[in-house]
Parts: structure tokens; sequence; C-alpha cells
């Protein structure tokens, strides 16, 4: 579905992804697993038209996507949720959904929203409030929701558990397992090794702005590699 | 002390003035709340508009008021041009770029005007242009009246567009959150033009409602951008409310403190409001506290 070769992308003269390969199958949750500061969020921006690539190639259901602007993209069904949620603080959680479908018209809306609300109820009960207002959880559920009402083929979750209590954590990623299994596919970028694990069907390591591991969550668990960076076992 | 039957009607006088400076902070503001930018090119724009005005009624006998039709539109054109092609290209997103680039496109539209125009003073001639109305024992200057009408309707006009459609709650949402924006798709380039635009077709409004009581030289926009700076500052930046409420009490202002100060001294309260608020109340009056 979504396929990345040799991807090279970098601030200024700072190359910060270094030829980075990964690909999505329809239907998969596949995590890509890193540090702070290893180039993944970077690597969302790319894909999603946020940042021009320097080389390398991404394609979406055949077609080739690198470089092409964040609404092209979003016309494409390719949908980024943002690390830090970034809603529209000034405009009601109704008015933050109505946005998610900017690029879809208005046809599908009230369906999108009424959809919307039955995955998160606690937004329904939040509709006239302004975003800028909801707890750190509420806007997540928010960043997702408006997510969805662009229709999404593939949905990229940028650290959808940062910030949030242990319990909300929990919640989030059981909520993005259902959506999986509601047919959506899913690129879920953390740090948050176990959690990700769980749920996922195939994950990327990133160290350094290049893939170091990849493979299913089982294999990887037991990578003396992984284990002694990311979970601190001996 | 004058009484009522002197104040009322400078009050009147006051508010249908505000109207119109309203609507030349309006557009002022709009392009602020969005692009984070003071367009020092609205003065000079305005006056762009008023010459608008006035060659499509000596040249064609086109009338001022159905001048709306063409002007503001051709205004919006010229600010999204503006912004696209040459504002935008070469801001490279620092602000202090956006800065001087306004304020040299100012420069240039003023001595072109200069050029081509020559400083002379015009006016047109409307039959309705010493029209009064009479409103509360108060006889008001026709044009005025219409001015102040016509600025309150765009005002609303205004105030819809942001709320209800898509392409205002595009702007809204730009204005806040650019990259949350752009990730739901909106075209950011386009929708900064789409506002200066906006902004721009506020003032070929504010062009139309003026000229039948008013006149056009190449100056002419640097007192209304001076005024309608000290409203968006009252008003609090980026606050459509504001700007309206901030252009009626600086109307109301320089009314008042004409009818006692004097006409030349009629301006010191506007600039005593703007200290006031910048030491106060330095958000303005309905602006967003940090």
């Amino acid at each position: 579905m979504l396929e990345v070769s040799n991807l090279r992308a970098g601030y200024g003269a700072v190359e910060v992804l270094r030829g980075i390969d990964l690909a999505i199958d329809m239907g998969e949750i596949v995590t890509l697993l890193g540090s702070n500061g290893v180039g993944k969020t970077t690597f969302s921006a790319v894909v999603s038209g946020l940042m021009q690539p320097w080389s390398g190639a991404i394609t979406f259901e055949g077609k080739p996507i690198a470089g092409l602007s964040s609404q092209a993209i979003v016309d494409e069904g390719v949908i980024q949720v943002p690390e830090g949620r970034h809603v529209f603080p000034n405009m009601t959680v109704r008015e933050n959904l109505e946005l998610g479908s900017y690029r879809r018209g208005k046809g599908n809306r009230m369906r999108n929203i009424e959809h919307v609300a039955e995955i998160f109820p606690r937004l329904r009960e939040r509709f006239s409030q302004k975003a800028g207002t909801l707890s750190g959880g509420e806007q997540q559920m928010l960043a997702i929701g408006r997510g969805m009402m662009a229709e999404p083929r593939l949905l990229i979750l940028d650290e959808p558990s940062i910030g949030l209590s242990p319990l909300l954590v929990e919640e989030m990623f059981s909520l993005i397992k259902q959506l999986n299994t509601d047919g959506l596919t899913i690129l879920l970028v953390e740090q948050n090794v176990l959690q990700s694990m769980e749920i996922a069907d195939r994950a990327f390591v990133m160290e350094n702005g290049e893939i170091k591991l990849s493979g299913i969550p089982g294999d990887l668990m037991d990578n003396p590699e992984l284990q002694r960076s990311y979970l601190g076992l001996a | 002390m004058p009484d009522s039957a002197i104040i009322i009607p400078s009050v009147l006088n006051g508010l249908t003035t505000g109207g119109l400076y309203a609507l030349v902070a309006l557009g002022l503001t709009l392009i602020y709340g969005v692009l984070h930018i003071i367009n020092f090119a609205h003065g000079a724009l305005l006056m762009l508009g008023l010459y608008a005005v006035y060659f499509l009624n000596v040249q064609f006998g086109l009338d001022p008021y159905a001048a709306l039709l063409i002007v503001p539109p051709a205004m919006f054109a010229l600010g999204y041009a503006l912004q696209r092609g040459i504002i935008g290209r070469a801001s490279h997103g620092r602000d202090e770029n956006i800065l001087l680039v306004t304020l040299g496109l100012s420069i240039i539209i003023e001595n072109l005007s200069l050029y081509f125009f020559r400083s002379d003073t015009r006016t047109v001639d409307t039959p309705y242009s010493f029209d009064v109305v009479e409103i509360f024992g108060a006889f008001l200057p026709y044009p005025k009246v219409v001015a102040f009408v016509g600025a309150l309707m765009t005002a609303a006009l205004l105030w819809l567009l942001m709320s209800r459609t898509d392409l205002g709650r595009a702007i809204r949402a730009l204005a806040k959150e650019r990259k949350g924006a752009q990730l739901v798709g909106i075209n950011a380039d386009h929708v900064f033009a789409m506002s200066f635009g906006l902004g721009i077709a506020c003032l070929g409004v504010a062009a139309c409602l003026l000229l039948p009581s008013y006149y056009v030289n190449p100056q002419v926009g640097s007192g209304f951008v001076l005024i309608a700076f000290t409203i968006v500052v009252l008003g609090g930046m980026g606050s459509f409310v504001g700007a309206l409420i901030g252009g009626l009490i600086i109307g109301v202002v320089e009314a008042l403190g004409g009818l006692f100060l004097g006409e030349s001294l009629g301006q010191i309260g506007i600039f005593l409001i703007f200290i006031l608020v910048l030491i106060f109340r330095p958000t303005g009056l309905f602006g967003a506290r940090a």
C-alpha cells in the first residue's frame, strides 16, 4: 500500500533521514519505533507532504506521492494525526471535526461526525466546547477524530500516547487496535515500544535516520540489541 | 458645556464616521489575524480603491455605490495577486520581511499615484452628496448614513463568512494552527492569499462608500491607516468585533474631541486612547490574552 525506498531528507545541510526503506500492506498496523531525535517525526512530515524529500521514492497504492503538497496527499487518503495534536484551539470540537473533512466536501460530513462520535462518545458531550479547553486525552481523541473525518486509507499516528496518563495510554492503544480491526491501515510512530509491539503486525526501529531493525514484533522483542537499547534489559 | 442638542448629533456623526473607520480596520485586522503581519500598504491600497471609484465615476459616469459591484471584487483580485505573487514569495516565512515588503509596496504605490494622478485633490459629484437624513433630531449627511449601514452590513457578511463557511473556518484554523491546518488539507498559500484579498476587498467597499462624502489624493490613505492601526490595537489585534466596536468608539471620540477641543485638536482623544490601551490593556478590548 505504502512503499518508501531510499528516502533522504533534512533541514538545511543536516541530513535527518538517511535512506529509509519501509513498506506497509493494506490492513496492517506497522509501528515505527525510535527514541527522540532519530527522525521519526521528520519521516511523518515527509510522507504527509509537510516537508520535501531530498531524494528517494514514496508510492501510495502504486502512485508516486513524494514531494506532493500536503493537500494532494490528503486527497490520496494519507492522513497524519500529528505529535502534539495540533487541534484548532479557538474553534469548537464540532468545527474541528468539520474541518477534518475539508477536502472531502459536505456530502458525508454528518455521517462521518456521527461515526467519530460513536468511536469517541466523550467528544459528543463536548461538541460546542472550544478545543483549547479540552484535556490532553480529549484533545488526542479530537485529533484522531479529525483525522477520521478525512476518510483515511492510511492513518499515520505520530506519538499518540505522548503526555497521556498510563490509563489513557492503555485506552488509546486499544482504540488504535479497534480502528485497525475495523479495517483501517495504520502507521504508528511511537516511543512506547512495549505497547506498540503488542498491537503491531510489523515493526521498524529507527536510529540516527536509518532503519536499524525490522520484523514482526515477536521476533524483534527477542532481539538483544532492541532489549538493550529500548527495554533496558541487559 | 454644550447641551444634548449639540452632543447627540456629534455622537451620531461620530458613529457614521466610525463605521467607515471600522471598515478599513476590519481589513487590517483580518490580515493581521491570519498572516500575523501589519500591512503597511493598507493606506496606499485604500487610496488606489478611491481612485478606482473616482475614475469609474468620471470616465464612465458610474455611481460610487454602483461601483460596489466592480471595485471590491477587483481589489480582492489585486490583494490575492499581491499576496500570492509578491508578499508571500518575498517573505520567505519571516515576519520582518513582510513588514518591509508591505512598506515598500506602500511607497511604490503612493509615488506612482503621485506621478500618474498628480497631487490634486479630487472629489465626485453625485445628486445625493449634500442630502441629509434626520435621525433623532440630528441632520446627518446621507452618504455618511449609507456608509455606516454599508459598514455594518459588510462586518455582518464578514462575520457570516468567517463563522459559517469552510473558507472562514480554514482562515480561522490557519490563523491559530498552521501545521494542523495543512494536515487537514488546507492549502496555506491559497488561504493566506484569500485572507489578504478579503482584507483588501474591505478597502474596496470602504472606497465606494467613502468617496461620495470624501476626496482622494495620493496621500489620503495615510490618515485613515493611522486611525485604523489605533482601532486594531484598541479592539484587539485580529478581533473582528474589536475592529467594529473600536471603529465606532474612535469615531465618537474624534467627533466629541472636535466638539470640545476644536476641529484641529479633535484627534488628540484618539491617540490618548491609543496610549492608555497600550499601558493598561495591551491586548485590546477584545483581544485574546497571551
